[in-house]
This record gives structure tokens, sequence and C-alpha cells, in this order.
């Protein structure tokens, strides 16, 4: 525990509505090293109910850097200096007395913003509700040992799926693109035997959503890994652009 | 007036639930695509639920406060899922998964539901592989698995440190498949805020938009609440931020019984409080207790590093006191052991935190084998306190985690309310005063996946309840009372905020409703929520307005509901002159200082009919048990 607070400068984007123009507002606070970033703003916005003020709006939820609820672009970097974590998880010991934090919202053509530090990610969940599942219905399965995985494939699979869906590697693209999130959804299942019988239809579906969603294209610079709180790798981009390649190759969608 | 039917099946308790299955009424398939049905809350339960009922052809609603069906909380459950598979050749078996159920539960849950669950408990493998769960697996490519406290077989299948992340992602995928399809239809950002019952059945819900403040009418034939614990009336908890009791409170309200709210977990490894402006606690995952030892130094006031700590002075209490299963068990024992040598003046650094030490482990394995099991937990450590546990134990301390209590329900997870359905935390149906670890991420699948789907069936099969549409009297009726609830919130402009009033709430239960009650405390305590309550609604401030994104306003309702809901916990506790599972009543125990349980009068379900603030009526729900011969549970 450390008694000592830090004083700090913050520069908070705040907007009224997705029309009205936005600002950065300053707030002043000494809050305690062991806070985390979120609980400094906890703080900031009890301050500001207290005088009757509105408070920042921003979302986070489970606190614990799994949901992918928070994302703030922290200056000038989603989710903060630190890497391999998210907003939730940047604690105030990283920030030296006396500096100045911008904060501001992840901004990306397909993430509307709703207010102050809140956008709309659900383009996200169009893309996944395209294609980015196993057509099994409850019940009528075989025994789950019945399918064998390889313990290094099983792993490969996992580390892809350990994606919160946070949005951050779009909001870190200059071409605002979510290649990253795609492909770590159709690397998954791509790797696993349980994946193979949709595994070409669904590379199709999800490109052709995430195309028409308005995300851009992969400018192959890296910054969404650099910026991935679960650390996803590139990698999983490079086998979506295989598994996109042999679909157009082997599917039976025919284009004329 | 409530009447309770658990409506059990009879027959012996193997045989129950396939001729229940048997005997329920089905819904011709070309018919079901005429019914509607509602789910609120779209983790495991909630998911699992609208995709199978979508999958059988009803037409399903599905609403979440969250931005997207993939946030809610069920994704942060780190260790695992317990299933009866016997994959390791142990002994285990289903028989066996239901009696430490059972006596996990300290014998206060119903066997009936309970067998159910652990009989379908390896379905739910079954399913979560064939949808693409990445489980951890063996070399030679089967499933993996490890133990948990309160068991001697290893029986709980896990995704690294991830396991809820990835079962949810499994259930939203499936449910994502029935958007896709159009047979599930879903509504994000939309908190529940009452639900209308037309001649006492349940006939829709009142949701507020998000982010237009718009107070919107929905009607089905069939409303199933999934919509989690309430864990966050203690202000600190591991739920996450948003997580509340609303939903259920509001049902409870309008009918329907609350069982067993006194029947909190209070879980052993958490990290404990930094300040005052500490948001919530974070859970490190139970698993760590597998190759973790957790101490104290025998000497009070011990300001010493840990590692300056000789072996010979440190008390490694669980192990001491219960040598069976030593760090491994259940998690009441475990808190309650954390706690006593925190009061005994033996707390970490003379703070309140225990020490989980993972030296002899990296000694005997290797920092590597350590990191593969628990690198994310590790880090995850680090992240929060600065230090790094691979040199220096970690500390701990319980913390509020999950609620055993929740809406009352029959066997078929309908409330007292007909045709308004509870599954997962929300309800109180299978962990009785205590859940064992593992078993959460079960019931929820288990509920959603596999019991529900079958039940509603037989409701609309068999009660053939009918649409009512959305501009019948009562749905205005309801949704005026809403809008005046909000408008009341707004209109007080008082001087303290929706937090401040929160934590002090957080701070009563912690103190007199948390890991050891008494009377005097309890009855003290009822007079201060009282108090609180009536301050509240004099002198909160609740900033903004209520055509926009306010989450001052969502804040504060959800915070005058614990207001009463606090006060129920404390009358439960109170007339619960006992001690069982996680509740822990400080007249009622051994000389050993061992929970004390009495089943002569107390081996019921206590079921709350709300009939005004601050005024409930009691009915018991007598728990018969067939099967098991009730034992003092011991771990020693």
């Amino acid at each position: 525990m450390n008694e000592k607070k830090i004083n700090l400068t913050l520069k908070i984007w705040r907007q009224v509505s997705p029309k009205s123009p936005g600002n950065f507002s300053e707030y002043k606070i000494a809050v305690s090293p062991d806070s985390s970033f979120l609980e400094m703003l906890d703080e900031i916005n009890n301050d500001l109910e207290s005088r009757s003020l509105e408070p920042i709006a921003f979302e986070s939820d489970c606190r614990e850097g799994i949901c992918g609820t928070c994302g703030l672009v922290i200056n000038g970097e989603p989710h903060g200096p630190l890497r391999k974590i998210a907003t939730c998880q940047l604690h105030m010991r990283n920030f030296k007395d006396g500096d100045t934090i911008y904060v501001e919202p992840f901004r990306a053509k397909a993430f509307p913003l709703v207010k102050d530090l809140i956008v709309d990610r659900s383009a996200m969940d169009r893309i996944m509700e395209a294609g980015g599942f196993i057509s099994v219905n409850t019940g009528s399965i075989p025994d789950a040992n019945a399918i064998q995985v390889p313990k290094d494939i099983a792993s490969e699979a996992m580390d892809a799926a350990s994606c919160i869906g946070c949005g951050a590697c779009v909001a870190s693209c200059k071409n605002a693109s979510a290649m990253l999130f795609v492909s770590a959804k159709v690397s998954q299942f791509a790797l696993l035997p349980q994946g193979q019988t949709e595994r070409y239809n669904r590379v199709e579906a999800m490109v052709k959503k995430m195309d028409e969603l308005g995300f851009g294209a992969c400018s192959n610079t890296y910054a969404c890994e650099a910026e991935c709180p679960k650390g996803i790798s590139v990698k999983n981009i490079a086998r979506m652009n295989r598994e996109y390649f042999m679909a157009k190759v082997k599917s039976d969608n025919v284009e004329v | 007036m409530i009447k309770l039917d658990s409506k059990v099946p009879a027959g012996k308790l193997e045989e129950k639930w396939t001729n229940h299955k048997f005997n329920m009424k089905l819904v011709n398939p070309a018919n079901k695509r005429k019914y509607d049905v509602i789910v609120v809350g779209t983790g495991l339960a909630g998911a699992s639920a609208a995709a199978s009922l979508g999958e059988l052809g009803y037409n399903v609603q599905a609403f979440t406060y969250h931005d997207s069906a993939r946030r809610a909380h069920s994704i942060a459950a780190q260790g695992g899922i317990n299933a009866a598979k016997n994959y390791q050749n142990d002994g285990d078996s289903v028989y066996r998964l239901f009696y430490d159920t059972i006596k996990g539960g300290d014998f206060r849950s119903r066997e009936s539901n309970v067998y159910r669950l652990a009989e379908v408990s390896n379905n739910i493998i079954d399913q979560c592989v064939a949808q693409g769960v990445p489980f951890a697996r063996e070399y030679g490519g089967s499933l993996d698995n490890r133990s948990f406290g309160g068991a001697l077989v290893s029986r709980t299948f896990y995704a690294k440190g991830q396991t809820g992340q990835q079962l949810l992602l499994g259930a939203y995928t499936a449910m994502n498949r029935q958007i896709n399809l159009g047979k599930v239809k879903l509504f994000t950002r939309r908190e529940m805020l009452d639900i209308v019952v037309i001649d006492g059945v349940a006939k829709g819900i009142i949701v507020r938009n998000l982010l237009t403040g718009e107070i919107e009418k929905h009607s089905a034939h069939a409303v199933i609440l999934a919509t989690g614990g309430y864990s966050n009336v203690f202000f600190l908890s591991t739920n996450a931020m948003n997580c509340n009791t609303t939903a259920i409170w509001r049902a409870h309200k309008r009918g329907a019984a609350f069982a067993d709210p006194c029947f909190t977990q209070i879980h052993p490894t958490c990290l404990p409080v930094h300040g005052e402006g500490q948001s919530k606690l974070t859970l490190m995952s139970e698993s760590l207790r597998n190759d973790g030892r957790i101490w104290v130094s025998k000497k009070k006031q011990d300001m010493r590093k840990p590692n300056d700590i000789p072996e010979e002075e440190r008390d490694y209490y669980l192990e001491r006191k219960y040598p069976t299963y030593g760090n491994l068990s259940p998690r009441d024992i475990s808190s309650r052991a954390a706690k006593e040598a925190v009061d005994d003046g033996r707390g970490a650094q003379g703070q309140d935190a225990v020490y989980l030490d993972f030296s002899d482990a990296i000694n005997r394995l290797g920092a590597k084998t350590i990191e593969e099991r628990y690198g994310n937990l590790f880090e995850i450590y680090e992240t929060i306190t600065g230090d790094n546990p691979y040199k220096t134990p970690m500390k701990i301390y319980p913390a509020p985690h999950y609620t055993m209590g929740g809406l009352w329900v029959d066997y078929n997870l309908m409330s007292s309310i007909p045709g308004l359905f509870v599954a997962g935390e929300a309800n109180f149906s299978d962990h009785g005063a205590n859940r064992l670890g593992a078993s959460a991420l079960m019931q929820g699948l288990a509920d959603g996946y596999f019991v529900i789907p079958y039940t509603i069936g037989n409701y609309l099969g068999g009660d053939k309840p009918t649409l009512v549409k959305t501009d019948h009297p009562e749905f205005d009726k309801v949704k005026k009372e809403v809008e005046d609830q909000t408008a009341k919130l707004l209109s007080i402009k008082g001087k303290r905020t929706v937090d401040d009033i929160h934590k002090q709430l957080g701070r009563y239960m912690w103190n007199k409703v948390g890991m050891a009650r008494n009377e005097k405390g309890l009855k003290e305590v009822v007079e201060e929520i009282k108090e609180l309550r009536e301050e509240f609604w004099k002198n909160v401030n609740v900033v903004g307005n209520s055509n926009d994104v306010n989450q001052c306003l969502e804040r504060a309702g959800r915070v005058a509901d614990y207001l009463e809901l606090g006060e129920l916990m404390a009358l439960d506790a109170l007339d619960r002159n006992e001690s069982c599972g996680g509740h822990f009543r400080e007249e009622y125990q051994t000389e050993e200082g061992e929970a004390l349980r009495n089943d002569d009068d107390y081996a019921y379900v206590s079921a709350w009919e709300f009939q005004d603030v601050g005024k409930w009526k009691l009915h018991k729900e007598h728990l018969e048990f067939e099967s098991v011969k009730l034992a003092t549970r011991s771990y020693k």
C-alpha cells in the first residue's frame, strides 16, 4: 500500500452526442499510485456528481481485462502505454507526479461515437453473426473425447480464441482494419477439427461482412498486434489470408 | 399469496429427470414458431437458453444491458467447469459429483435438482467441445482435467485460466448463429426495469433503452431471467461493475419468491483492498490452491517481509486444521479460516491478508511448469499489485463472489409467478449454502442448454399461455410506474452521490452480513439499512436527465434495489439460527469453531414473499433427503 499520492492533469474528451462538437476538458487530480486508471476516473466522476455536474461517460465492466468492455486511447495509444493489458488493468504507478494525460475514445469509421468516451462497436458482432460459429445444435453430438485434438493445436487455437473483442486493433490501425479481430476467430476454427466442415464458407462470409461495414484493409504495420491486450499474433492475419485464398479457389460460391 | 410446490417428480433419484422428460408436454415443431420467449441476460445461462430455444424453433428475444452479448460476467470465470466424465479413471461418477455438490452445499439444496445437474454435466462438455471451445488437452489429444476445492477427484475441465470466457464465447457463437438465421432477435443496451404480470402470469418486460432513455414494452408467451447474482450489494465484490439485482428484485416485488438471500459466497482467494478509491475486487482462481500453500506468521503483528519469516515460524493453517483437504478445502471454510487468522492479529504484515506461497511448488516442479499452469494469473497479480509472485508470496483475502440465493424456482426452473423462469446464478436452485468451485459454469450451462429448453416446452404445451399485446393497459401501467421512479430519482437533487451511499451500504453488509454474523449485529444492521434507505430517497444526487446516456441514473436505480435487498438478506440470516455453508452465525459453532448445522429445525429453503418495502412473509420449503444421509460436513 502506498499512501503518497501523485498529482496529474487530465485532458479528457467530452462530447455530448454524436452530432455535437467535442473538445478536451481539463481535470486535476491527486491519486493513489495503487489506483487503477478507471478508479481514477471514478474518483473524478464522484467529485463531478457531488457538484451536480455530469460525470464523464465511459464504459467498463469486469475490470479484470477479460470482458472487453473498456477501451480508451491514453496519450495516443489504445489501452495506454503498457503492452498486453486492457485499460482497466492500467495502474497509476505507471505515471509520474506532474504528468499530463490525454484521454480519448477509440476512433474508427465503423465505431461511431455515442457520448464522451463511449463508442458503438456493434459492427464487430455483426461480423461474428455472419459466420463466426460452428453450426451444431444442442444435443446430438459425440462424446467429447471422440474428437481428439493435438495439444499444440489446441493451444494455438486457444491463443487465437483469447481475443476479448475490445476493438483496440481497429482503433490502432491507420486504416481502421478489423483483420486481427476477424482472423483470430477464423484461425481458432480453421485449426480445430470441429471447424473443418464450414471452414471456407465461414471465412468468406466474415470477410464479406467486414468489408461491408466500413473496416479498412490491412496495412501490415502490425500496430494491432502491438496494442492488443491479449497479444493476438498477426500470424492469424496471414492464416486468414490463406484461408480466404483457398476459399476462393475451393468454395462453391462462384461469383460471376 | 404464494404457494410453494417444488414439482419434484416421483420415483428414484436416478430416474426422476428421465421420467419427467418423458411425461412432459411437447410442442409440435410446426407450432413452436408461434411462441415468443423473452430471455433477459446473455451470460452463460441466457445465451445458451436463447441459442437452444432458437434451434428448437421458438421466436426468441434476448436482452442485455451490455453493448454486446459477449460481455456478461460469466466471461471472468477463470478456473474451470466440472463434469462427471471420469476421464481420469479416479473413481468419479454422476453420483459422486451429485454427492460432493450436496455435501459442499452443506445439505441445503434439493436432491433432485442437484442430481439432474450432475447428470447433464457430461452433455455440457460434449456440447462445448463440438462448438469449438479450446479446452486444455493431454499430449495424446484427450481432454485434460484438474482438481478443485471440495473434491478428491480431478473432474474440472479448463481452457487456460479463461474457461468462463471460452464457454461464454461458445454460447455466444451458438446464439449468433440463431441471430443470423433470424430465430433470435438481440436487443443490446437495454436494462430490464420491471416485469408485467397479468392475471398472475408473466407476460412481458419493461426495459430502458440505455442510449435514448426510452422506456420500452416487450411481450412474450414466457419470460426467462438469467441476470446473475447480487454480490454487488457489498459494493466491493469480484462481480463486474454493472452486475446488479434489479431484474430479479423487481420480479420479486411483482410476486416471485426470493429464496435463501443470506447464502452468499465469500471467495477465499481475492486480492486485498488497496484503499478507499477501490472500485471492485479481483479474484485469483481457486486453481492456484492446487500448488500454492496458504500461511500466516505464528506471531501476531509480524511486520517482517514474508521471505524473512523462517519456515518454523509459519502457520500453514489449512494444512494444519484440515489435513485431508488442506489447501483445497472448500471456499466457505478457507475464507473463515483466513478471517480467523486476521482477527487473531496474524494478517500478512498487519494487513487484512494472508499469504499464498508458490515457492515449494517452484522448487519441486520448476518455475517453467508453474508458468505454464498459472502464467496468466501471475501476470494479472503483478499488473495489479506490482509484486512478482514467482519471488514473493501473493497476498490474498476473501471477498464476496457469488450468491447461492436467488429467485425461488421449482424443478422446472419456474418461479412462483407462472410463465417466469429463472436460470443460472439468478435462481437459488443447486448450490445450497455454499457453491463448490467450477460449479457455476456447470449450472449456468445446464440450465440453459439442457433444462429450460425442455421445461419451457412443457409450460407452453401444457398451460397454452396466450400472447398479450403491449397495448394492454397493464403494460402502460407498469411502464408509467417505471417512468415515475426515474423521474423521482432525478428530482431528489440531494447532497450525497450514488456511490457514496452504495459504499456505506457495502460497509454495513460486509461488517454485519459478511463472513460471520450474529443476532445483535443483524438486528442493528436492519435498522441501519432502513435509515440509509430513507436517506437515499431524500438526499441522493442523481445528475443528468432521463432521455440520454445516463450512467448515474443507471447506478441509482440499482442501489435503490440493493437498499431493499440488503435488509432481506439480514432478516434471512437472522431467521436461520444455525450455521451452514457460507452462512456462519457466531452463536452456532462447535468448540473447534466449525459451523454447527441444525437439521431438525432448519432443513428448509427460506422463500420470502414481498408484501411491501421492508415487509415480507416467510414460506418454507422443507428439504427431503431420500438418497443421502445428513452428515456433519468434515474436510479434516
